[in-house]
């Protein structure tokens, strides 16, 4: 397969979701307020979702809108509208020294090591891969997605989980810090 | 390409099936528009004859017009936009709202299978292959709706409730996730024409017997929390927060979150019998050209039973408390979903694994109870528990320097 033909329908999806992604993705960077930036955010993970649907990978796109969009950005904008980050003006005062240039030096080192990686490699996805090409037609990937996480990768599975788990103990340890005084007495 | 597990589209895309696709998406707007209207009448007349009055009947033969007159009052209402709000996410946010509660019901089975000039035509208007994922997707963005209508009104009431809604929503996700897992496993589809399919042998093999009832009952409860339905409408509690999230909407605005919530309430009354019910499942009779009209009715009269249950729920329960509502979810109903699903799963590979897995939750559910009791006979209120890491600002505080005007 070294010369895919793609058909017009695939193109306009991949442009539409290409189009919400890089719109969302300038929009967090561009836009002054957090809650809209937040929404921007929102953008690029539908199209994200979009793009996945186009590969194929359906339970990803379900679980990316499930978990990030449903989830973690409805944290964010929690946190955000709770603590009133919007409305203040402290953004020109730096607490970090000298962060700017080296946060300027870490993308270029990920974006350079990205575009190395993609011209080094043959990247396949969706129905033409090798574990597409297994997939019966409409139905979906979940058994696929299940057999891989839980035999070839149940260790890097389970630390994920590990991981998960100590840190909400920590997050709670740290909110609930109960007077030591009281209970020694 | 996304063909989805839907045989209409087995043959490729022909222009005769971009017609039946357009058709069913049409009917079944309008049809649900309908049943939309109908039910906001049902709902005003069904309470009103529960506490003794006499509800909508000006209208049309016994008010069923009164929906009708409201929009159309509604409409033609000034459309205020508060001084102190974000203008853009204010008029964005009732749209939030409408449209999951729209895209869940494309997924509902309304009826089997129908053959239209030789295609396979499903009666419903999507059978995507995530199929019961889309409805927790949309669950999880009409959080959204409510959420940034109340943070974008500018004002403390509906930021409140929209801080109440938010939480409460992510809250009983968990729940509501776990017991659509449960549903999954015995299906072995992720399709919610898979789903009833699985069911359609007879009442015996409907989920809600197979499965045992608890799970039924914890959807039941997640979905209608999820929904800030009562009892768990704190989101909206007249008493406490004037209006709730949706204090500072008018006209139309204010009627596409009302539309959103009956919409809401007949797309979830759908998906409680798609997933436990058997959805269009049931007698049919022996007749070639009744075949195909029985499902839709046996669909029709289990959706309208639950619907009225959620009127029922309105009209005979009082209201929980906010803590309440946060227990209920995180101590009882979640450690409750996740040991029924292990104990499912178990017996799904053999007995001898069930009664294992029963015993471990079992085991697991006693350690628990003993942790909540403990936690429980800690002292408690604001001089025992907490000490703040730093200080925080009081929620009045908090609440002020989000709403006031910023000077200069």
């Amino acid at each position: 397969m070294s010369a895919t033909v793609y058909a017009l329908p695939s193109i306009v999806v991949f442009v539409t979701a290409a189009v919400l992604i890089v719109v969302g993705a300038l929009g967090v960077l561009a836009v002054r307020n957090p809650v809209h930036a937040a929404l921007s955010l929102i953008l690029t993970l539908f199209g994200v979702a979009v793009a996945f649907i186009a590969q194929s990978a359906d339970f990803l796109a379900a679980v990316q809108v499930i978990v990030y969009a449903g989830a973690i950005v409805v944290i964010f904008l929690f946190v955000i509208m709770f603590l009133g980050v919007g409305r203040s003006r402290h953004d020109h005062v730096e607490p970090l020294v000298g962060q700017r240039p080296l946060a300027a030096l870490g993308v270029a080192v990920t974006v350079g090591g990205l575009i190395a990686l993609l011209a080094s490699s043959h990247w396949v996805t969706g129905a033409t891969s090798a574990s597409g090409s297994s997939l019966v037609k409409g139905t979906g990937n979940v058994r696929q997605l299940g057999t891989a996480v839980f035999t070839t990768y149940l260790y890097a599975f389970e630390a994920t989980a590990a991981l998960l788990v100590i840190a909400v103990i920590g997050a709670v340890v740290l909110a609930r810090r109960e007077r030591v005084t009281e209970e020694a007495e | 390409m996304i063909a989805g597990a839907d045989p209409l589209f087995a043959h490729g895309v022909t222009g005769v099936v971009i017609l039946i696709v357009l058709i069913k998406v049409v009917v079944g707007f309008a049809v649900w528009m309908g049943a939309v209207t109908m039910m906001i009448w049902f709902e005003r007349k069904a309470i009103s004859d529960m506490q003794s009055r006499i509800g909508p009947q000006r209208w049309g033969p016994f008010g069923l017009l009164q929906t009708l007159a409201d929009g159309i009052k509604l409409f033609f209402k000034e459309d205020l936009v508060p001084a102190e709000a974000d203008r853009f996410v204010f008029k964005l946010a009732p749209y939030l709202s409408l449209v999951p509660a729209l895209v869940t019901f494309a997924i509902v089975p309304l009826g089997g299978t129908l053959h239209v000039a030789g295609h396979a035509v499903q009666l419903q208007v999507a059978n995507p292959p995530m199929g019961i994922l889309v409805m927790l997707a949309m669950s999880g963005v009409s959080v959204y709706g409510v959420m940034l209508a109340g943070w974008s009104s500018g004002s403390k009431y509906p930021m409140i409730s929209s801080v109440r809604a938010s939480a409460q929503m992510i809250s009983y996700e968990a729940a509501l996730g776990i017991t659509v897992v449960t549903v999954i496993l015995v299906s072995h589809s992720l399709t919610t024409h898979g789903i009833v399919l699985a069911q359609g042998q007879g009442v015996w093999h409907w989920n809600v017997i197979r499965l045992g009832v608890v799970p039924f009952i914890i959807f039941w409860v997640a979905i209608t929390a999820e929904l800030n339905r009562p009892p768990f409408d704190v989101v909206e509690a007249e008493s406490e927060l004037v209006g709730g999230f949706n204090t500072e909407y008018s006209s139309i605005r204010f009627a596409l979150f009302y539309m959103a919530e009956f919409m809401n309430t007949i797309t979830m009354s759908a998906i409680i019998v798609t997933l436990f019910f058997g959805g269009p499942a049931g007698w049919v009779p022996p007749v070639a050209h009744l075949r195909w009209v029985f499902p839709i009715l046996w669909f029709l009269a289990k959706t309208g039973l639950f619907a009225f249950c959620y009127v029922w729920f309105r009209a005979a329960l009082p209201r929980l408390r906010y803590d309440q509502v946060m227990d209920l979810g995180w101590k009882r109903l979640i450690p409750l979903s996740l040991g029924w699903m292990l104990i499912v799963a178990g017996f799904l590979v053999a007995p001898g694994w069930g009664f294992v897995m029963a015993a471990t939750v079992l085991l697991a559910s006693v350690v628990l109870a003993i942790a909540l009791e403990r936690g429980a006979s800690r002292a408690t209120g604001p001089e025992a528990v907490l000490e703040p890491v730093g200080r925080r600002p009081l929620p009045e505080e908090r609440l002020r320097s989000l709403t006031d005007r910023e000077e200069g």
